[in-house]
Formats: structure tokens, C-alpha cells, sequence
């Protein structure tokens, strides 16, 4: 058991829904339309290739579909043991109350720089950006720090960018809420560094 | 010719490393005496015969030996002498290697010469989980470089837990004329892209099997990609599939397959599309459903189709899974073919009691049941008043979180336990359990082969007594004489290990967590346990003595996989050099840490020595 407090460092998740009655503030300035116009990146080798392995961490299973406040105790990595794959599929179930049909694509990939497990994630389950910010800062322990249009992130460790259909890589943000979530194909916590690029060629 | 026994050492399981290293070595240091002869010296355990072969007799072992099919037996013909070495390397066509890791593709296809089919293991069970760090390994690369210039007639390829790339799917596409079949089980790795080479190339295709693999959605259509004429198919699996396929082309390709009899869709096939599926294909004897949901669209008075009698057209349906979204009122399609089905998956189905009912009272034939536990313990009761010849039952909890009321109890395992006396296997997952419950199974179902019981809270005791649940688990190793797998879970105290080291002889497969209180535990099992040949365990008490206390027996095992446990580096090195064959790995899944813990030890023989493509987060120890 002294080695569950190492392991949970990355893995320990706290994958919540926003709680209503947000500040609205925040949320305004998140959301705002701004320029599409995509930032210049030069795409790192690690992304490449299918040989990637990439697993759910979410298999904590604190993913709470019904909208109960989150568990007090923090889950357990890879416990209880069932595939992700499986945990993911009746959650899906859960969260639509119509029983349409999948879409397909829900799921998106996130990676963070450094950090050996990918996860996946459920765009839609979050309404806007501060919600879906708020649960990546959670699930990987970071902060993202002021988003500004002009300088990206703003004094942060890390900063939350997008591959989108094109094939393009931007910044968490920049573009409408509805758009990001109908381009976005994988997520990638890069470190705030990196991502300073995004933001150079306006 | 007159024939030695070779001496090796007695194994129970079958040959061990050492007497699979010790064929090797007899193989090639009898080619340099090949010229001498010496009859009937007999003493040593090195000295073969018949220098000269008898080409004759050869023959007719090559021929007898073809009839040899399980895997020990073979093992055990090629330890008989050199003769029968050779004679059953040539006529081996299917390989088996249970780790991947064990002996290089080289030395595989350099001893069997004539194989047909290859059957791979990667990645230990735990990494199901995220155990294990990504990248770890177990890549299907080398295997299909080395096998497209060995085994031209391939014919199958079997792999589990492998991360296979579209290239090495382009490669063997492209390297065996003859390919049949592909089944990747919990693979990853690959597209469509991959998909769409085997789909296009590969015109002898039989069995094209995607099961609870992940799949990249390259944008490629690869059911187009299958040829225009007739095709062979006789299986098509792709369920777990997270993406949308092209169901035009899936729907010619079925019309195009007469000999179609599996198929098992995604998600994204819904009722209508399955409807016009089955409808072409009435002989089908296995189908998952698709989604089986309802689409929003559907109002009420529009036309549905008759899917009942959709289903009742297929007399040969015995294998139904699928139900990823499932529009309970649309259970009643199968009644018809309830009474036929052996093997029922409602393991994506969240239905409840009542739905589940309406179906089981039907399924009199039904041996394989997986199910979801939001049928609650009522549900298995049913079960056990219905399916009496049971034999496998796996139930699976819709919500995983450790602080909820579980639908499923121990009322429900008893209750099966009295029904379904046949049973063979069992996986059930659930908040509480008591030792009753559990002692009941083992009289009442003395053909359990395979036991798994989750209790999802950690260290829960028995609920109705308070006691640990050591007395459960003895009575299962004490009564289950066929046990040959076992995964334990609750509070268990060392107990329950001295029980499964003294009675759980036959036991190759063991999983542990969060249980045990000392290095006794895990010492009655290494020197209880002869025929132990996979140990997993994970989050308990277990140190470096205990570790010490299996190094007689690690030889003859396929892994140990040893994580968040009380093992130091030091141990693990100790081990490794004790034992030159064996491949100590210790994993640290971040950073750099100068302590001398472990984090993840996995451990395994190998023929080959330590893997040249362990990612940096390993180190093997030496």
C-alpha cells in the first residue's frame, strides 16, 4: 500500500461534471468566439505512429454519469479489474437517457507530456470550456493558467492543445465551444514551452 | 534403431526451460558426432544413438507424430531423443508461444520449419488494468518479419495483447498467399489502414476476428476493400470496434459471404441495419447485435420491421451477443431463438430483473451466460432455475465505484450454486459475499475448473459474520479437485494462502490483491503450488523473503507479476542472478526515484536472454 500514494500522483481522478451555478464571468470570457485562424506548429515525433499504446486511466471508475457530487475517497488505479474498454461502453449506455444511436468518434485521446498513461475522455459530456479545463487540470494534476487570446496560456507549467480534423494542432480556446467539440480529434497536455509556439504566428 | 531415454528432470507440466534448452543443445552437439558411432553407452544424460538416421523409420514417426496435436504431448515426443526431436519440429504446424518474450522469433522458426499457425502472447493481465506503462513492449514486429521469410504457407495468426502496426498488417497481407485466419484479442496498435490490407490481400480469408481490441479510426473504409467476387468468410468480428463502419459495403460484403457464420458488429450498426443483415444471412449460428437501440426517429405507428421473424429465421443462431444500447422492448425479437442458444453475452445490457427474466425462461440449452449485474440477484435466480446446464457464468458490475450497494450478493451465488451444478466457470464481480455463499459453491459445484470472485470494496470480511474470507476460498481449493484458476479478493488473511498452497495443486493461473498479512502468504504458495504456472498480485504484503522462497519453481512458470508489494531492487537483482534464465524486469511508471522499492516486477524465462526493445522506464536486472 505505500506505493498506491506514488501511483495515484497521475492516475488519481477526479473526473467531474461542472457544478451548476458556475461563475459566469469565467465562463463568458472562455467561451467567446475568438479568431479560428490556427496557430503554427511543428508536430513532435512521439504523436506519430500507431504503435502508441494508449489506455483509459479513467478506469478509477469515479466518473460519476449521475450527476452526484464526487466521492469522497479517490479510486484506485485499475480497480476493480475490468477492461476499460467495458467500463467505457456502459457508462456511454448510462449517459444517454434516449438510447440514440453511437455516433462513433465520442472519445478522445488525451496525452500529457511526461506522463506515461494516456486517457480518453468524453467531449460531450462537458458544456464549455472551464468545465472541460476544470477536469483535465484534475485528471493530470496541472494548472493551465489565464487564457488570453493573444498569449495562449499565461503563466503556466502546462498548456491544454487540440489536434483537430485537418490534422492541425491548436490551443484549447481559440476557437467557439461547438466548433472545438466537432473538429477535435485528440487532446495534449503539452508544457506551457511548447505550446509558446502556438501562440507565435498570429 | 534402438531408442535412449533421455533423463530429465520429472515435470508434471510438461518440459521446462531447461529441458527445452537442453533439446536445443542436444540438437546441434549431435550434428558433430554424427560420423561416430556408438551404440548403447547409455550412461550420462547427453549420449543419443543412430548416427546413421533411418530414413524409414523417420518417415513413419513424422507420420504418427502428425496425429499428436496437444501441445504437451509434443513437448514431450521431442524430449524423447534426437531422432524424435527432429521428426517432431518438422511436423509441429501449430506454434504456441505463451510469451512472447520466452524465445526469439529466430530461434522459433529456426526449430519448427513447417508451421501453419501461430498463436502469440504479449502483455501480462494486469496491463488490461493500466498497470503497465505504455510502450512497454510485446510487439508483433519481429514475430511477422521473421515468420514472412519462414512459414510462406502461414495460414493463421492468433495474438493476444500484442501491439500490432498497420505495417506489420501490410507485411502479412503480403507474405502469405495461404492466409486463412487473424484473431487479435485485446491488441492495439493498428487502423483501418491495417484492416483494409488484410481485407484486400488476403483472398483465401476465412476469419477476420477483432475481439475487445482498440482500433484506430484512420478514415479507411476497409470493409470496401474485401474483393468484389464471392469471399470465403466465415467469421467477421468487429464488436469492439469504437468507431462507425460503412454499412453498404458491409452490407454487400454479407450478401457476397455464403459461408458467412460468425458475425459480430459494433455499436454503430443499429436494429434496422441489423434486420437487413440477418435477413441475408439466415444461417448465421453466431451474431452480435450492434446496438440493438432504438433510434430516436422511431415514432410511434411508424412501420419496424418483423424483427422476430427476422430472428426466427435463423434456425442456426446458437451464440447471441451485442446489445450495446439496448431498447428492452425490443427482447422479445429473440424469444425465438432462445431455446437453441448456448452462449448468451448480455454483459453491455444494462436490463433489468423482469427483462432478463423474460428471456432466460427460454434458454434451457444455455451453457456460456455473461451478464451485467443490474439484473440483481432475482435475475440469478432465474438463471439457476432455468439454465441447469450451465457452465461458464461471468457478471459484471454496471457501476465499478467501491462505496455502492451492489445489486448482486451472496444470495445470488448461492443461488446458483444450487441450480447450475455443471458449472465450470465462474467470474463474478459484487459489494458483498460471505463465506457461505462461497463454501456452498465448492460442494455444489465440484466441476469448477475456473474461480473468480471480485469483491469490488477492498479488504471487505464476510458480510454477515464479520470474518475474513479465508474459510471460502479454502473450501473451494479443499473441494474443487479440477481448479486450475483462481482470483481472490476480500479480506484475506495468510490463511487463505497456507489453504491454496496445500490444496490448490492443480492451480496454473493465480491473481491476488490487496490481501495477505506476511511473506508466509506468498511462501505457501510458491512451495504449495507445483503446477503454478501465472502469478499475478498486486497492492499486498509480500516481500523479498517470500520472493526468495520461489526460486526452485520461477523456471517453470510462464511470468510473475509482483506490483506495489514490499520487494526491494536488491531482491529482485539477487533473484536475477540466482537464476540466469530467467528476465527480471522491475518497472517505475515516472521519473527517476534513488529509493531501492519497486514498483512493478515482472518476471519470466526466456531462452533468448533479456529483450533488446525494453522502453526506459526498465530495467533489467542482472
Amino acid at each position: 500500500m505505500n506505493f498506491e500514494g506514488e501511483l495515484m500522483n497521475l492516475k488519481d481522478t477526479e473526473l467531474r461534471l461542472g457544478l451548476p451555478g458556475r461563475d459566469e464571468e469565467q465562463e463568458k470570457r472562455s467561451c467567446s468566439v475568438v479568431k479560428s485562424n490556427k496557430r503554427c506548429r511543428h508536430e513532435s515525433s512521439e504523436e506519430e505512429g500507431s504503435s502508441v499504446t494508449e489506455k483509459n486511466n479513467a478506469g478509477d471508475g469515479s466518473d460519476d454519469q449521475d450527476n452526484v457530487p464526487p466521492p469522497a475517497k479517490a479510486q484506485v488505479v485499475g480497480w476493480p479489474p475490468i477492461r476499460s474498454y467495458r467500463k467505457n461502453c456502459v457508462q456511454q449506455q448510462n449517459n444517454k437517457g434516449c438510447q440514440e444511436r453511437s455516433d462513433g468518434a465520442e472519445y478522445v485521446k488525451v496525452s500529457m507530456d511526461g506522463a506515461p498513461y494516456l486517457r480518453k475522455i468524453h467531449l460531450r459530456v462537458y458544456n464549455c470550456y472551464p468545465q472541460l479545463l476544470e477536469a483535465l487540470q484534475n485528471m493530470f494534476k496541472c494548472t493551465f493558467g489565464e487564457y488570453s487570446e493573444r498569449e495562449g496560456y499565461n503563466g503556466s507549467e502546462y498548456a491544454p492543445t487540440y489536434q483537430d480534423k485537418d490534422g492541425d494542432w491548436m490551443l484549447v480556446g481559440d476557437v467557439p465551444w461547438n466548433m472545438f467539440i466537432s473538429s477535435c480529434k485528440r487532446l495534449r497536455i503539452m508544457k506551457g514551452s511548447d505550446a509558446k509556439g502556438l501562440g507565435g504566428c498570429l | 534403431m534402438r531408442v535412449n531415454q533421455v533423463e530429465v528432470p520429472r515435470d508434471e507440466n510438461g518440459s521446462s526451460i531447461l529441458d527445452l534448452a537442453r533439446a536445443d543443445i542436444a540438437e546441434s552437439s549431435t550434428k558433430t558426432r554424427n560420423c561416430a558411432a556408438c551404440p548403447g553407452s547409455g550412461s550420462g544424460s547427453m549420449e543419443f544413438q543412430s548416427p546413421y538416421p533411418d530414413q524409414v523409420l523417420e518417415n513413419v514417426l513424422e507420420n504418427v507424430l502428425h496425429f499428436l496435436t496437444a501441445r504437451r504431448d509434443r513437448n514431450a515426443a521431442s524430449l524423447v531423443c534426437k531422432s524424435w526431436y527432429r521428426a517432431e519440429a518438422l511436423t509441429r504446424s501449430e506454434l504456441f508461444i505463451g510469451n512472447c518474450y520466452a524465445v526469439s522469433p529466430r530461434r522459433a522458426t529456426s526449430r519448427f520449419t513447417r508451421v501453419r499457425s501461430v498463436a502469440i502472447k504479449g502483455k501480462p493481465r494486469f496491463a488490461d488494468f493500466d498497470l503497465m506503462p505504455i510502450n512497454w513492449g510485446a510487439l508483433f514486429s519481429p514475430w511477422v518479419a521473421a515468420m514472412a521469410k519462414a512459414y510462406p504457407w502461414l495460414e493463421k495468426v492468433y495474438l493476444k495483447r500484442m501491439t500490432v502496426t498497420d505495417e506489420d498488417l501490410v507485411l502479412l497481407s503480403e507474405s502469405f498467399p495461404c492466409f486463412k485466419e487473424l484473431v487479435l484479442v485485446c491488441c492495439d496498435g493498428f487502423g483501418t489502414s491495417g484492416l483494409a490490407a488484410v481485407a484486400g490481400r488476403c483472398r483465401q480469408l476465412r476469419v477476420l476476428d477483432l475481439v475487445e481490441s482498440e482500433v484506430d479510426d484512420d478514415d479507411v473504409e476497409w470493409l470496401s476493400y474485401f474483393p468484389e467476387s464471392q469471399t470465403h468468410l466465415e467469421s467477421l468480428v468487429f464488436d469492439c470496434l469504437q468507431f462507425a463502419v460503412n454499412f453498404d459495403a458491409l452490407e454487400k460484403l454479407v450478401a457476397r459471404s455464403p459461408s458467412l457464420k460468425k458475425l459480430r458488429l459494433n455499436g454503430s450498426v443499429t436494429t434496422p441495419q441489423l434486420y437487413r443483415l440477418i435477413t441475408q444471412a439466415p444461417q448465421l449460428t453466431h451474431l452480435g447485435t450492434g446496438s440493438f437501440g432504438a433510434l430516436e426517429a422511431v415514432a410511434a405507428g411508424d412501420q419496424e420491421p418483423d424483427y422476430a421473424s427476422a430472428f426466427a429465421a435463423c434456425k442456426s443462431l446458437v451464440c447471441l451477443s451485442g446489445f450495446r444500447e439496448i431498447f428492452p422492448d425490443y427482447l422479445p425479437a429473440i424469444y425465438p431463438v432462445c431455446t437453441s442458444l448456448t452462449s448468451l453475452n448480455f454483459s453491455y445490457a444494462n436490463i433489468n430483473a423482469e427483462h432478463l427474466k423474460s428471456v432466460i425462461c427460454l434458454c434451457h440449452k444455455l451453457q456460456t451466460l455473461w451478464v451485467l449485474d443490474s439484473i440483481c440477484d432475482e435475475g440469478l435466480q432465474a438463471v439457476a432455475a432455468t439454465c441447469k446446464d450451465l457452465r461458464e457464468l461471468r457478471v459484471f458490475p454496471e457501476n465499478p465505484n467501491e462505496d455502492v450497494e451492489g445489486p448482486v450478493s451472496e444470495v445470488g451465488l448461492q443461488a446458483i450454486s444450487e441450480g447450475c451444478n455443471k458449472l465450470q466457470s465462474i467470474l463474478y464481480f459484487c459489494q458483498r459475499m460471505t463465506n457461505a455463499a462461497v463454501v456452498a459453491m465448492s460442494k455444489n459445484c465440484p466441476d469448477l475448473v475456473v474461480f473468480r470472485l471480485c469483491i469490488i470494496g477492498r479488504y471487505r470480511p464476510d458480510a454477515v459474520t464479520g470474518e475474513p474470507m479465508d474459510e471460502g476460498f479454502g473450501a473451494i481449493v479443499m473441494n474443487c479437485k479440477k481448479l486450475t484458476r483462481l482470483a481472490v479478493s476480500g479480506l484475506l488473511t495468510d490463511r487463505a494462502f497456507s489453504y491454496i498452497g496445500k490444496y490448490g495443486k492443480l492451480v496454473r493461473t493465480l491473481s491476488v490483491a490487496f490481501a495477505g498479512d506476511t511473506d508466509m502468504g506468498l511462501k505457501y504458495v510458491l512451495e504449495g503450488c507445483h503446477n503454478l504456472q501465472k502469478l499475478e498480485i498486486r497492492d499486498s504484503p509480500f516481500g523479498n523473503e517470500a520472493l526468495h522462497s520461489g526460486l526452485h519453481h520461477y523456471y517453470n512458470m510462464r511470468f510473475v507479476w509482483m506490483s506495489s508489494c514490499k520487494l526491494t531492487r536488491h531482491a529482485c537483482q539477487e533473484v536475477a542472478r540466482a537464476l540466469p534464465h530467467l528476465v527480471v524486469e522491475v518497472i517505475r511508471s515516472q521519473g527517476e526515484r534513488n529509493d531501492d522499492s519497486v514498483e512493478i516486477l515482472y518476471m519470466y524465462r526466456s531462452l533468448d536472454g533479456p529483450r533488446s526493445d525494453a522502453p526506459q522506464f526498465v530495467t533489467i536486472m542482472q
